[in-house]
């Protein structure tokens, strides 16, 4: 465990030692913001609703420009010789750096706490479903990091782990969405609304914290680390 | 000692057991249908310095990398320190300290933060980590950049950074690959200086393409071609091994050119002539093999003065290393 701890500080660094992830935060909160705020007062309701509706798809970008690096660089510099031969076991180094851009992903929305401040301050927004939207959001940003960081270790091109990444995110975002679900073929159509990223948020999203939806974002996000111990393996494969 | 009794054989055999940290059976590596290492075995002693030489892509970095843990081998087995690379690859990555080719670092971090992170990986107590790192600094000559980000140093200071990684948790055993590469001549000779003197106490394999490199810094080398060992020895028993023959460069004058050649074409101790150049009109410049590198010089010396001909410079080249290199890395024999 002191191992994935190291790791999770060096590469939670590394974003702050360039200007990256300073841009990145901007980007996002600036962007966030002004999506939600642009609606907010003609609906004239204490409701972050909105906010919470556009924050899967402004995520289907932030998430894979956070993970795009953290392999394909690793690759591409060559220092994923250095790392491997150190002496850490694979699974470590994956947490680690799915770790590391779990808690860059939880600061970046931490600091979108002004908007809620925002909404208490002109009404009387609900507080329960506030909660549930962020939690929601951790849950869904955190399945999209892994999936981010398992395309990652498949390449070494972070423009191509960057695409890649966002085409498969949204993939298993979309599948749940009703017009899927309307063309999909009767038996496919339980799997696919269970398969979903989506569907599983918007529950959360109305302040209903279900266990089977947590357990069904840890089951995604421990399905794609495992891929990720397994394709870093694979140098290893005859 | 083969004649002595069972003991003592036996004692010898565990004494030569103790004394190998790494050994290496049968070992191949295919990448799909190339074939990078084929069937290379040896053995390293505690303590040697162990030079792998070999054209580009001959093989050396990927035995560097089944060896570190890297890649696993295709075929056969390697111990290092007691432990088995496959099964007991954390162990051997504990004992061992690695220099990738081109040494590949972190450049969005500095010098110190990366040697800490390293130090951290490495499990050295941090009331400790402090003191090494002051002391890898010290020892590679890094005092200059300690707070630079990597990606700002010049290729030879991140080649130290390199190195001192390498060696931050003071391993018995480094893997060097190629840690002279696109340094220029004055950083080369301080590397090897560096080298040479972990060489006194460690164990040490590094590989390089450059020669006068293996004979200034190795006990032994191992010459490796295609895949291959294709021979194996220290650099003096590798030119004794090549035949013994010499090289000498001289410039005569006193004869025509033709008949200079002629002559020494039919000296008892040469091998070969070969006219280099003629300079000044009249003082022509001869490559000559000899039989025997052992008084190839006198004999020379000696000829000249036979046939009144003024030599105007004389070099003798020990059959140099790269001769042997070249020969047998053509795919000749020796």
């Amino acid at each position: 465990m002191k191992n994935v701890w190291t790791i999770v500080r060096k590469e939670f660094r590394s974003y702050f030692d360039s200007p990256v992830a300073y841009i990145y935060i901007t980007f996002f909160l600036i962007l966030s913001s002004w999506l939600y705020l642009r609606g907010f007062f003609l609906v004239g309701q204490a409701t972050m609703r909105g906010y919470f509706g556009i924050l899967p798809w402004l995520l289907l970008f932030f998430v894979p420009a956070v993970t795009m690096r953290l392999w394909a660089e690793e690759k591409k510099l060559g220092t994923i010789e250095l790392l491997m031969t150190l002496p850490l076991r694979d699974h470590e180094v994956v947490l680690g750096k799915f770790l590391a851009s779990f808690f860059f992903l939880t600061v970046t929305l931490a600091l979108s706490f002004s908007v809620p401040v925002l909404v208490a301050l002109l009404g009387d927004p609900d507080a329960g479903a506030i909660w549930g939207g962020y939690i929601g959001a951790v849950l869904l940003g955190a399945a999209f990091l892994a999936i981010g960081l398992f395309v990652s270790s498949l390449t070494e091109n972070q423009i191509i782990a960057f695409i890649i990444g966002i085409t498969l995110i949204f993939a298993f975002f979309i599948v749940s969405e009703e017009f899927v679900i309307y063309n999909a073929p009767r038996f496919l159509v339980p799997v696919l609304k269970y398969l979903g990223l989506g569907a599983h948020y918007d529950s959360i999203g109305r302040g209903v914290i279900d266990t089977r939806d947590v357990i069904y974002y840890l089951s995604v996000i421990g399905f794609f680390l495992f891929l990720n111990v397994r394709s870093v393996e694979s140098r290893k494969w005859k | 000692m083969a004649q002595g009794g069972g003991t003592s054989a036996r004692s010898n055999l565990r004494e030569a057991k103790d004394r190998t940290v790494i050994e290496v059976r049968h070992l191949s590596k295919r990448f799909g249908t190339t074939v990078a290492v084929r069937d290379v075995s040896f053995d390293v002693a505690r303590g040697e310095v162990v030079g792998f030489l070999g054209p580009n892509g001959a093989g050396k970095s990927t035995t560097m990398r089944v060896l570190t843990g890297y890649i696993p081998p295709t075929e056969g087995t390697a111990r290092v320190a007691g432990h088995d690379i496959i099964d007991d690859s954390l162990a051997v990555r504990r004992r061992i300290g690695y220099l990738p080719e081109s040494a590949p670092l972190y450049g969005d971090m500095e010098v110190v933060a990366f040697l800490r992170f390293v130090a951290d990986v490495r499990g050295i107590a941090p009331g400790e980590t402090r003191e090494r790192i002051a002391r890898m600094v010290k020892v590679c000559g890094l005092e200059k950049v300690v707070g630079r980000p990597i990606q700002h140093l010049s290729r030879g200071y991140r080649q130290r950074v390199g190195l001192a990684q390498a060696m931050i948790h003071d391993p018995d055993i480094l893997i060097l690959d190629e840690p002279t590469s696109g340094l220029d001549p004055n950083q080369i000779i301080e590397i090897r200086e560096l080298i040479r003197e972990i060489g006194r106490e460690k164990t040490v394999i590094l590989s390089t393409h450059i020669l006068p490199e293996v004979s200034q810094v190795c006990g032994r080398v191992i010459i490796i071609s295609d895949g291959s060992i294709v021979a194996s020895g220290s650099p003096h028993e590798l030119t004794r091994g090549a035949g013994g023959s010499g090289i000498v460069r001289f410039a005569v004058r006193g004869a025509s050119q033709g008949e200079i050649e002629r002559k020494l074409a039919e000296a008892p101790f040469v091998v070969s002539v070969r006219h280099e150049r003629t300079a000044d009109g009249d003082l022509h410049d001869f490559i000559v093999e000899g039989r025997e590198v052992k008084g190839l010089g006198e004999n020379l010396f000696r000829f000249a003065v036979a046939n009144s001909w003024t030599l105007a410079d004389l070099h003798v080249e020990a059959a140099s290393l790269e001769e042997v290199f070249r020969r047998l890395t053509r795919g000749e024999t020796a």
